[in-house]
């Protein structure tokens, strides 16, 4: 029977299939469903994990194959530069049990802070590379991609995308066939890449790359579909389906699963037989370049976009100058951007920290980078994982030199500080820097849909587990001073970020209250309402940015429906015209 | 059916549109066609304009569904379906909820919700407007707002394979127990209107 699955569902029922043993992941859109999927569904045959971060996961599964397991990290695509170094040398020394990389790209920014093409890391990194379509594919060339990493010796990064991990097709399901653990055996001149090692291996990867071309071009993941030759079409991943929608069956395609090395012989044969060659591809011209560098003439990006998401819509437009009729309604729409929830945590904090004059806040990624829009524009900087804390210290370091007296914030949240703000707290004590660490801690990694990290107590496969006292360790750094408050409670929240603006030692700020969606927790037991006897209309609680708080027909009023009762356009009414109700 | 079907559900994080759509799915399935689906996750979820998108046919290649090419527009907040209509056929048919959830650009007073939103829709498309949040109230659920749009939605597709009773029966597959009867009630007032 086929059953309907994201591409993320089919990457974890394929890990199941193909008999791995041991997964790990740090949560990142489009890439998360993956190992949600594997602890739902699979986790008695599989060892599943959320790592402190995605190089921890990638060490994890090199980890793991090198002592014999089928194993599988899995990571959104700038995740994949956190990972690089070891991706880097483990191409090298190559694997035991299958090694499988999955890296899920955002063309398009749907949830991300870049759209870089992580293709370009198989060239980069010199290791195989595999691209599914659809679901089916998911699944099916994932057990290709073990079966590739353990006959040449070589990690295998599964590079799918947002419309790949979360569009929805029928798969096919099979069985989950038992591999076994390959035996362990120390092996020095193959695993410890100190320079004397490495040197020896740096040819085998040479040669393992050369087996690999030629297993490109027999592979069973490269199909040829000849039709009408006047238009040739090469293609891979979801982009085939969009070239397939716009040309139907009036061209040939050269469907490419295998996608590093890429299947030249092949590629030179198809394009002998078609008179254009179109090379259809998202984002970068990563197989038109090496096509064209091989002496084939195709037509590429000259007219098709190396930046954003593809549709079928830009493929008409720019191969057959096609467009398709389409009707307005006369409304003038108001934007409807994304917005920290009525109820949110991080709403003090930033409520608070925003009206701080001469200050700087370097933030970070999650929820919270809401933030930095209107109207609570809190947030001066967000760059990368991380870089909450050491952006801020180099911010901080810099107005040190010019003898600028301003006051630097770094903040990030409580999934976030484990990732990797941990070194940047580090930094800034040792290096003696003039920065207020903030750690957000809503218990939670709430971007991506609450996944347990470190403070959260338990484990990925549902176990009870240490839970890391954020505050403790910040202690342990070197702050003198680490403040602990409900972010919800101005007027505290409001004395501690004073308090660390005039501390002369080491200073760091935790606000605690968890995530408002996560389900089970206690909640408000009262909403607000507006009182309108004393509203004078002053438009003070819209300040907040909370969605449950609007202007309407000439009042300030709150929608009962979302309220939570978190009672923060309570504190800041000068009027005192809202109340709280209910109880 | 030779030529696939699109149907766009739009609305705004947190209504529900990801349940119609795999409930709306688990149908067509059953009926035997090829079915894709797409929907975004992360940071738009939050607050932010959403949307899913549900492909069916012999044989369906692309998820998402291009401009000009929606059979249905099914709009679960009656600014979104205007944000979405260049995306339907000029021929297409619209379901719209006549609901109104101000953005946090109109609740803090920078910009204004648009005035007459669902007469400009009709002047230009075949539209039926309904009023889910009451219709969900009178049920005893406000949060069902989304199966009695789904009902609508599969009265407008106009659906011969499949008739109320046998949707009915995808309801109890794809819902709690616990929420199967007031979803089924609610479904039929949806069909209904």
């Amino acid at each position: 029977m086929k059953k309907i699955m994201s591409g993320n569902e089919a990457i974890a029922r394929g890990a199941y299939e193909a008999g791995v043993t041991v997964a790990a992941a740090y949560p990142g859109t489009p890439s998360t469903e993956i190992l949600e999927s594997i602890a739902g569904n699979y986790k008695d045959d599989i060892y599943c994990e959320w790592s402190t971060n995605e190089k921890v996961a990638t060490e994890l599964a090199i980890g793991a194959s090198i002592a014999g397991s089928r194993s599988l990290a899995a990571m959104k695509h700038v995740g994949f530069n956190v990972a690089a170094d070891p991706i880097f040398t483990v191409a090298y020394q190559g694997v035991n049990g299958g090694l499988v990389l999955v890296s899920a790209d955002d063309p398009g920014m749907h949830s991300s802070q870049n759209e870089q093409d992580n293709r370009n890391y198989a060239k980069f990194a010199k290791i195989a590379m595999i691209e599914p379509s659809n679901s089916q594919e998911c699944k099916d060339f994932l057990a290709e991609a073990y079966k590739v990493s353990e006959k040449y010796n070589i990690p295998v990064l599964f590079r799918v995308t947002t419309r790949v991990c979360h569009s929805k097709s029928l798969v096919e399901w099979g069985e989950r066939t038992e591999i076994g653990h390959k035996a362990y055996e120390k092996n020095i001149a193959q695993r410890v890449c100190a320079p004397a090692f490495a040197k020896p291996l740096r040819p085998t990867l040479e040669a393992r790359l050369k087996d690999l071309e030629a297993y490109s071009n027999q592979s069973p993941l490269n199909t040829v579909e000849l039709n009408d030759t006047k238009v040739g079409i090469i293609s891979a991943s979801i982009a085939y389906h969009y070239a397939k929608e716009v040309f139907g069956d009036k061209a040939s395609y050269l469907k490419l699963g295998f996608t590093f090395p890429l299947p030249m012989d092949l590629i030179k044969e198809f394009a002998s037989k078609v008179d254009t060659l179109y090379v259809i591809e998202e984002l970068d011209p990563f197989m038109e370049e090496q096509i064209k560098a091989a002496g084939i003439q195709c037509i590429g990006k000259e007219r098709i976009p190396n930046m954003m998401e593809l549709n079928p819509d830009i493929l008409a437009q720019a191969l057959l100058n096609e467009t398709r009729e389409t009707q307005k309604a006369d409304v003038a729409l108001a934007p409807r951007p994304a917005v920290l929830c009525a109820g949110c945590p991080h709403r003090g904090f930033f409520y608070s920290v925003g009206k701080k004059k001469n200050t700087v806040v370097a933030g970070d990624i999650g929820c919270y980078t809401l933030a930095a829009s209107q109207p609570l524009n809190a947030m001066d900087t967000c760059l990368c994982m991380g870089a909450g804390f050491s952006l801020a210290l180099g911010m901080a370091k810099s107005f040190e030199v010019s003898g600028r007296d301003t006051k630097v914030f770094g903040v990030v949240g409580d999934s976030t500080f484990f990732h990797s703000g941990i070194t940047g707290a580090i930094d800034i004590i040792v290096n003696k820097g003039k920065v207020i660490p903030v750690v957000l801690d809503n218990r939670i990694t709430g971007m991506t849909g609450h996944q347990e990290n470190p403070g959260t107590g338990k484990t990925l496969m549902g176990e009870e587990t240490t839970r890391i006292d954020i505050a403790e360790m910040l202690k342990v750094i070197g702050f003198k001073t680490v403040r602990t408050v409900d972010p919800c409670d101005l007027t505290k929240m409001n004395e501690v970020i004073d308090e660390a603006l005039n501390s002369t030692e080491p200073f760091a700020i935790v606000t605690k209250r968890p995530c408002v969606l996560i389900k089970g927790l206690p909640r408000f037991k009262t909403k607000c309402v507006v009182n309108q006897d004393k509203c004078t209309q002053c438009k003070m609680c819209l300040k907040v940015g909370c969605p449950a708080v609007f202007f309407k027909e000439g009042q300030c009023t709150i929608d009962p429906s979302s309220c939570v009762g978190c009672d923060v356009c309570l504190q800041v009414c000068k009027f005192e015209a809202i109340e709280k109700v209910g109880e | 059916m030779k030529e696939t079907k699109n149907i766009l559900l739009v609305g705004v994080g947190g209504q529900g549109i990801i349940l119609v759509s795999n409930i709306l799915a688990a149908g067509l399935i059953k009926v035997g066609y090829d079915v894709k689906m797409s929907e975004i996750h992360g940071m738009s979820q939050r607050g932010g304009s959403v949307t899913t998108q549900v492909r069916f046919g012999e044989k369906v290649y692309s998820p998402i569904i291009g401009q000009g090419q929606a059979d249905v527009l099914v709009a679960f907040e009656k600014m979104e379906a205007a944000r979405w209509v260049e995306y339907l056929k000029p021929a297409g048919k619209i379901v719209v909820n006549n609901y109104e959830i101000p953005s946090i650009t109109i609740a803090s007073g920078q910009a204004q919700y648009p005035q007459g939103v669902i007469d400009a829709l009709e002047k230009v498309f075949n539209t039926t407007a309904i009023d889910a949040s009451q219709v969900a109230q009178e049920v005893g659920n406000i949060r069902t707002q989304n199966i009695v749009l789904l009902g609508a939605l599969v009265k407008a597709l106009q659906f011969n394979e499949m008739n109320e009773e046998d949707w009915i029966e995808i309801l109890q597959e794809n819902l709690p127990a616990k929420m199967v009867d007031i979803n089924i009630k609610a479904f039929q007032q949806g069909y209904k209107l």
